[in-house]
This record gives C-alpha cells, sequence and structure tokens, in this order.
C-alpha cells in the first residue's frame, strides 16, 4: 500500500505493505538508519521513536497503526538538542549501536519531566538495553541535559 | 608477573601465548612452504601501498592528522587511545587528530602479540604502544626536518606544538598544513627519537577523549546494518534447531511467494532467503518448511552435560575415549597435612552469549574468485583465510573494509568466521558483485552458539592452623575453546585456566595439584569478554572469601598477607587502595555490605569492593569502587568508561546470565529469556587508577573489569547471608 508518513516534520510517501513494522519503513525505505534493529519484540528499545511526543518501539508497530502521528526519529532531533550535547559532553556511547533508542527514550521522558528524578529516569530508561553498560553516564547525561548537573568532567575519578 | 618485560610481551599471559600460537603456526606453516615471512604470506595477494608518514598516520592538505587505526573500534574507545598515542609524539593539535578503520592487510597491520590482524586479549593498546610512538615520533621528525630545511636552521632548534613547527631565535613558524609538501619528501628516520614519558602532555589527561560521540549520539556512525547500495540484497538463513544438524529438504514455496523475495538457496549453514527488504527476508525466511537430518546433531540438554562436568570433576564418571586430565600447577605433595581445616566446594557456569546489541550480520560481494566484504571484522586476517577459502583466492586479496561493530565482547574475531563465511556462501550464489547484506534476527545470533563454555569446577583446600592454604586440589572441566582453531591441539587450553594458573593464592599455596579437562560437547564455544577470567576470577576469589571467613579474618586483611607472600605487589597496590577508598573498615551505609574481590587480566590487576543489599528476593548493587593497575593511563576516562561497562557485563552475567539447551534445543531466544542487566539495575562505579612511573607500559582495560564484580557481590553475600554462591547466575528465572 501506498502510504504517508510525519517523519521529522516532513511528509513522506512509502510503498510498503500496512503490517510492515515502522522500523524497516524508515531504515530501507527512507534510509534513515539511525534507528536501530536490536529484538524486535520491544525488549531492548534500540528502536525507540516518538509518536505524537511519544516514545514507541518502532519494530512492533506496524505502519497502518500510525495514523497521522507525528514521527520523530534521532535524525529529527537536530544534532544539537541538550540530549546529544551532553552525551557528547560525557563521551556516554562506548559501541553506540543502543544510543540513538537510548537519546529518544530520554527525550520523551525530559518532555514529560523536565527535571526527572533518579527514579524517574530509572523508570523510564529500564526498557532500553545498554549491553556496553554505559548506564551509569546515560543517568548522568540526562541529570546534565535537565539542567541538574555541570557538564563538565565525565563522571570518573583519578587516583 | 610483574615484570615489564612479561607483561610486554605477554600482555594476557599465558592465554594469549597460546592464541598467538596458534595463529602463527597457521602462518609459518604455509609460509615454510612458500619461503616467505608469515604476515607475507597472510598478507599474499594484498596491495600495500602506504603514505609518506607510513601505514599508520595520513596528513591531509589542512593539516588534519588521521590515525590508520589497525583495531576494531566496538566500543572500548581503542581509537582515541591509539591516536592520543600518535598525537602526542607528533605534538599535534588534538582537536584536528581523526581516525579511520586500516583495511585488511596483515602486513602492516598485524597484532605485534597476536601475529595477525586482531583485535583481542584487550591487547589494542598494549602492543600499539611502541610502534605508533614511533610513527609519531617519525612524522614529527620530517616536519622538523622539512622546517629546519626551509629556513636553513638546525634541526636541534626546532620546537613542535600543537601542529605548529616553530624556530624561536629567528621567530619563524608554520603549521603542519604549510609544510606538509616539503615534510613528505623528507626520508623518515628508521629509530626515530621517543619524547622523554614525562614530558607528555596529552597522554594522562583529560583531554584524550573519544572522537566518535557525537556521531554514535546523532544516529549517523555507519555500522553493518546500516550498510546500503545500490542492487543491495538482504539475506536471512533459517538455521537447524540443534547444533551439527543439516538441511535434510526444503520446501520454498511459501517463502518465494511473499512479494519482495528474490530466491531462496541451499547453503552449508542452512537455507537462505535472498529479498529485496530486510522485512520481506524475514518473512519470506520464516515461510520456509525445512526438514533436518540430525544423524549428527548434538541431542543433549545442558543439565545433561553439566551432570557428567560434575562427576568427572568429582571422579564419579569414566573418562570417555580422548578424555584426559592435564595438570596446569602442580608443586608439592596435596595429601600434605599442616593441622587446619579442610574446604571442598564445587562452582557451576553456564553458558553464556555475548547477545551484543546489534547481532551478527556483514555485507558481501562475490564475482568469481574476488570478494569485497564490508563488516565489523575483528579479525580482518581470519576472515580473509576463510573466506578465501570459499571463494579461492589469496588470502590478501579479500578485501574488508572494517566498519565499527555494535558490541563484540568477543563474538566476532571467530576461527570458523561463522557468520562471514555464511554470507559470502551467499553472495557466492548471488553472484556478479552483487551486494548481499546477511542479517541475523536476535533470535538467530542467540541460537547460533559460540558462547561462553559451561564450566564446572571443583576446589578442596587444607589449610594451616593459621587458616591459610597449605594445600591446594583444583579440578576444572569444560569444552576447549582452542578445539575450534585451525592449528593446535595437545597442551593445556590456557584459556582455560588463566586466572587459576598463576594465581598469587597458588603461588602461596605450599602444595597444589590443578588439572584441567576438556571434554567436547556439540555447543560450539567461544571466548567472551575477559575468558577464562569469568570463571576462575569467581572460584579463586570466593573460595579465597570462604577460607577468610573461616580464619575468622578481615578480606583484605586476609588477602594482604597471601600477596605478601606471593610477592604479588600489583594486587597490594590496588587493592590498597580500593580498600581506602571504598572505605573499607568503615561501616558501610545503612543496608549495604561489602564484598571485595581482586583479579589479574591480560596484563592490568583490579580490585573491587561492591556495595550490596537484597532487595525484593533480588540482588542488588549499589557503590562499586574499583581500583586498576593498567600501567600508563592513556586516557583516564576511557579506562573509567570501560570499568563501568565491564563491570556491568560482568555483573549481567553473574546475576542473570545463562544459555540452558533442552534435548539440544537452546531454550532462551530473546531479552525476554535471556535476561540483561538494565538501567535501574546499573551499579554506580568509581574508578581510581594506581599511578605509575612514567613510562611503563600500557596494559589492558577492555576486559580486565568484567571479571571481578561477581565474586565481589558474592562476597558481599556471603557476609550477608553466611551462604556461599557456588553456581551462576545468583538469579534464578
Amino acid at each position: 500500500m501506498a502510504i504517508t508518513l510525519d517523519v521529522n516534520g516532513k511528509p513522506l510517501k512509502v510503498e510498503a505493505a500496512a503490517d510492515t513494522p515502522l522500523l524497516w519503513v524508515l531504515r530501507d525505505e527512507l534510509g534513515l538508519t539511525g534507528t536501530k534493529y536490536g529484538c524486535g519484540i520491544a525488549q531492548c528499545g534500540a528502536c525507540t521513536v516518538l509518536a505524537d511526543g511519544a516514545p514507541i518501539r518502532s519494530c512492533l508497530t506496524p505502519i497502518s497503526a500510525l495514523g497521522s502521528a507525528k514521527i520523530t526519529t534521532i535524525e529529527g532531533l537536530g544534532g544539537d538538542h541538550p540530549l546529544q550535547q551532553a552525551w557528547v559532553a560525557l563521551d556516554v556511547p562506548q559501541c553506540g549501536y543502543c544510543q540513538s533508542g537510548q537519546i529518544m527514550s530520554a527525550a520523551a521522558l525530559l518532555e514529560q519531566s523536565p527535571k526527572p528524578t533518579d527514579e524517574e529516569i530509572d523508570g523510564a530508561m529500564a526498557g532500553n538495553i545498554c549491553r556496553c553498560g554505559a548506564y551509569q553516564r546515560i543517568h548522568a547525561a540526562i541529570k546534565v541535559a535537565s539542567g541538574q548537573a555541570p557538564a563538565t568532567a565525565s563522571p570518573q575519578t583519578d587516583a | 608477573m610483574n615484570a615489564p618485560f612479561s607483561r610486554r610481551a605477554a600482555p594476557s599471559g599465558e592465554g594469549l601465548s597460546r592464541r598467538q600460537l596458534i595463529i602463527t603456526a597457521t602462518a609459518v606453516g604455509g609460509a615454510l612452504m612458500v619461503g616467505c615471512s608469515p604476515t607475507d604470506l597472510l598478507a599474499a595477494g594484498a596491495e600495500g601501498e602506504t603514505g609518506p608518514f607510513g601505514a599508520f598516520v595520513k596528513i591531509a592538505p589542512d593539516g588534519a592528522v588521521t590515525l590508520v587505526c589497525k583495531h576494531i573500534e566496538f566500543g572500548q574507545g581503542t581509537h582515541a587511545g591509539l591516536a592520543a598515542i600518535v598525537a602526542e609524539e607528533l605534538d599535534a593539535d588534538w582537536s584536528k587528530v581523526g581516525w579511520e578503520h586500516a583495511p585488511a592487510n596483515a602486513k602492516l597491520y598485524a597484532n605485534g602479540g597476536l601475529g595477525a590482524q586482531l583485535t583481542g586479549g584487550s591487547t589494542a593498546i598494549n602492543n600499539s604502544w611502541d610502534q605508533l610512538r614511533k610513527a609519531g615520533a617519525a612524522a614529527r621528525a620530517m616536519f622538523v626536518q622539512a622546517a629546519a630545511n626551509r629556513w636553513n636552521v638546525p634541526a636541534g632548534e626546532i620546537t613542535v606544538k600543537d601542529s605548529v613547527v616553530a624556530h624561536a631565535t629567528s621567530g619563524q613558524s608554520a603549521d603542519f598544513a604549510a609544510l606538509l609538501a616539503d615534510a613528505a619528501q623528507v626520508a623518515p628516520p628508521a629509530e626515530p627519537t621517543l619524547k622523554d614519558p614525562a614530558q607528555f602532555t596529552l597522554i594522562g589527561t583529560d583531554r584524550v577523549r573519544r572522537k566518535d560521540s557525537l556521531a554514535k549520539s546523532t544516529g549517523q556512525t555507519r555500522f553493518t546494518m546500516d550498510v546500503q547500495a545500490e542492487n543491495l540484497l538482504v539475506a536471512m538463513v533459517a538455521h537447524p534447531p540443534r547444533f551439527g544438524a543439516k538441511v535434510a529438504s526444503f520446501d520454498a514455496t511459501a517463502a518465494k511467494a511473499v512479494p519482495g523475495v528474490v530466491e531462496v538457496y541451499e547453503i552449508p549453514t542452512g537455507v537462505a532467503v535472498v529479498a529485496e527488504t530486510t522485512w520481506a527476508a524475514k518473512q519470506g525466511r520464516d515461510a520456509l518448511t525445512v526438514n533436518w537430518d540430525e544423524a549428527k546433531a548434538e541431542t543433549r540438554s545442558s543439565a545433561a552435560i553439566a551432570e557428567r562436568f560434575r562427576d568427572l570433576a568429582a571422579g564419579s564418571a569414566t573418562l570417555a575415549r580422548g578424555e584426559e586430565w592435564q595438570g596446569f600447577e602442580t608443586k608439592g605433595d596435596v595429601s600434605a597435612q599442616a593441622g587446619g581445616q579442610a574446604l571442598e566446594v564445587a562452582y557451576d557456569f553456564p553458558y553464556l552469549a555475548h547477545a551484543t546489541m546489534e547481532p551478527m550480520n556483514c555485507v558481501a560481494q562475490v564475482d568469481g574468485n574476488k570478494a569485497r566484504l564490508a563488516f565489523a571484522s575483528q579479525g580482518p586476517t581470519l576472515d580473509q583465510l576463510n573466506v578465501a577459502k570459499v571463494v579461492a583466492n589469496l588470502p590478501g586479496a579479500i578485501e574488508i573494509e572494517t566498519l565499527p561493530a555494535g558490541g563484540s565482547f568477543g563474538r566476532r574475531a571467530n576461527f570458523q568466521s561463522d557468520f562471514v563465511v555464511e554470507c559470502v556462501q551467499i553472495a557466492r550464489k548471488v553472484g556478479g558483485n552483487r551486494p548481499v547484506k546477511l542479517v541475523w534476527t536476535r533470535e538467530d545470533d542467540m541460537a547460533a552458539g559460540y558462547y561462553r563454555p559451561l564450566v564446572h569446577h571443583r576446589v578442596r583446600v587444607t589449610t594451616d592452623t593459621d587458616g591459610y592454604p597449605n594445600t591446594w586440589t583444583h579440578r576444572i572441566v569444560t569444552q576447549s575453546i582452542m578445539k575450534g582453531a585451525p592449528f593446535g591441539g595437545g597442551g593445556v587450553d590456557e584459556t582455560a585456566v588463566e586466572g587459576a594458573k598463576g594465581s598469587p593464592y597458588l603461588k602461596a599455596t605450599p602444595h597444589v595439584d590443578a588439572q584441567l579437562l576438556t571434554p567436547d560437547a556439540g555447543v560450539p564455544v567461544l571466548w567472551w569478554r575477559s575468558v577464562g577470567a569469568t570463571h576462575t576470577a569467581y572460584v579463586m576469589e570466593h573460595t579465597i572469601e570462604q577460607l577468610a571467613r573461616r580464619a575468622g579474618q578481615d578480606s583484605v586483611a586476609y588477602r594482604r598477607a597471601l600477596y605478601e607472600k606471593a610477592g604479588a605487589k600489583r594486587h597490594l597496590a590496588v587493592l590498597d587502595l580500593a580498600a581506602e577508598k571504598a572505605g573499607w573498615g568503615e561501616p558501610a551505609p545503612e543496608g549495604w555490605t561489602r564484598g571485595v574481590a581482586v583479579h589479574e587480566s591480560f596484563g592490568s590487576v583490579v580490585a573491587q569492593v561492591a556495595e550490596v543489599k537484597m532487595e525484593n528476593g533480588e540482588p542488588r548493587v549499589g557503590r562499586v569502587v574499583t581500583a586498576i593497575d593498567c600501567g600508563t593511563a592513556i586516557s583516564p576516562d576511557q579506562i573509567a568508561a570501560q570499568m563501568e561497562g565491564g563491570t556491568c557485563y560482568g555483573l549481567s552475567a553473574a546475576l542473570y546470565g545463562q544459555v540452558t539447551l533442552t534435548e539440544g534445543r537452546v531454550d532462551q531466544t530473546n531479552f525476554d529469556t535471556y535476561r540483561v542487566l538494565r538501567h535501574n539495575e546499573a551499579p554506580k562505579v568509581e574508578t581510581y587508577v594506581v599511578a605509575q612511573p612514567a613510562g611503563t607500559h600500557p596494559t589492558g582495560v577492555g576486559e580486565p573489569g568484567t571479571p571481578v564484580i561477581g565474586p565481589a557481590v558474592a562476597n558481599a553475600l556471603l557476609a550477608l547471608t553466611g551462604e556461599a554462591i557456588t553456581a551462576q547466575p545468583f538469579v534464578k528465572v
């Protein structure tokens, strides 16, 4: 079927079967490869994008279910979003594969709660797996991006 | 083990030497036949042109410096550390230094510790240290000479800082860009003068930061999964449900009816569906009907394998043909008595999946005997050798563009190049140089084997009247990782015993009888971040903790006494530093219990003090104080990052990780059944680096942070509950 999706503020026409998950349309049809495949069953969060500001797992969302939702992907954050700045300032990524999903989940959190508590961060980010274990810096970077901590040195110490 | 030379020559201890031996054996075996050096042979067919500044340094017309990185970047920040070594000696402006992956070429880019182009054993910085210092210093000397010639002044009076070459007396200066053409004409010095390490201005500072954080925070990094090309086909493969099974017959009718499916092929590892899109490939693959020939399949359950390993260690099972105990540390007479107590304890470790965030994948195009690949190649030389066999070409002629990996933890360095060869087999069927991207789903990845082996340890220790070990009897039963190697056989598989072998606790014990048995099983096994230490660190540290408690001694004091006896100065230093920073000896925060563990792996020694409590019936880990001796710290920030990440990786396995088999079928399929550590379960890791004399050779940091947290947590739980934990994972599903 032909369907028009609102992605990062642009109407984009795609040809795909109605049951095709948004993830594969973004990646294979629209070339937006920042959104990652990690598990295909909404367990890891690597495919997280925003639909009208709310985080969704694009690997399990068929395009037919999107209606007129405004989709935002990592490419739509612009590159200098406070979260992206904090991610760079703290050298959060290791392999980096999960980070698009991490940042999109965090972006949704900050929309809901501009100054999230530790518990709110834990709750909002528990669905995003990072096998490199960058959790500590992800947590710290969300604090930085929300203005609750200075964007100075990364959270390491030295003897 | 503390001698600088041995740390340099064998950074991962004996295990690495063994890996090195096998790879060089492959090369030497062939080299003898054709009369050239091993790396010549491995690189046969490669084009070896390098620029004026050598194989590792490129300088652009605008003066930008590029490190040609012979090691893959898969999260460990290696690119930054390696680039910093070059920038330091070159006196380059760090903000104008970048990096790129080297092409596959064993002659130019072999790992000095392994004899092949391969990233592993936490050796990237270690083996490149001298090489890249020289590369940077040689390039610097070329700029200095070019300036001396141009300004007609003595080279010895010229200084370089932040990519600017200057002569103070005459007031002349020029940047790398201005001098580039002249410098490129200067013959590089064979033995360039290196900096006095005391004069380093970049290495060891917080300025050494990653160069890839922006790209990875904006979705711009191009992983294998992201490769797109004109005419690209996507392939998925139906694999057998049991290891060792083969295709008997298949029906592709339904698969071919899926829109977008182009073709279906039988390949040695299963049935491949090739399609225009990933989703079509998946739907096509799922629509296949395959009948499997399971005559040679492994049909045992992991519980049965574990039970046999336990019986073998206890001496209650008969050895099968070819099975033989091999001593790996023997001294004195373990029947000796010193009047103390006896402790006998056995430990079980399950199979573990690497579960990288990016499942295995590869892009290949084949035209006759020519093959070009783009993927996250951890061992380009291995991959070239394996692909060359499939397309009947010279290894060096196999082109590989190495892309960053979405994690590896050992999975992508595989003697069989399993997923790479699979992709090439499909690309060969497609032919015509058409690019094929092989995609494994999470389920494919998790069921594909190459796990950390299932391991059983049995330890019996008798003590003297002060409670210190007098005899130590140790049996390890596990599949051999090295049995999958193209060469090898004979001798102890060092990867199975490293960490027990060489332990300061055994050194401090008068009588030792330690043996290994490596039965076969049909489950493919592989190294997994920190390899042997994943289990040996746990066994040694949790056993010592039980002995300390029986002796009525403080955990730190008991270890300290043994390290002093063994002359383990580096262990002492990290233990003391971690204990001090953690406030050992002072009460833990209310509700928390502390545990300590120390382990050396890959040339580095790590001590951790973990604060643990029980929450909703599961262990919860809070503050983890980490002290590491990794020689010269090149990037303190990335060392900390590796301690944070390595700790999470090890904790995830200790708490939750296990792959089980029921009648040969893998039970876990995805992250819903293979539980991994999540954000809300992550500890807060503090990292302290033991200060070193200037110029100390750097050692590994990618793996040494992984094996220590498991025993540190178990030791805290032992203090909390009085119960030893003799099986991983701690949390039962």
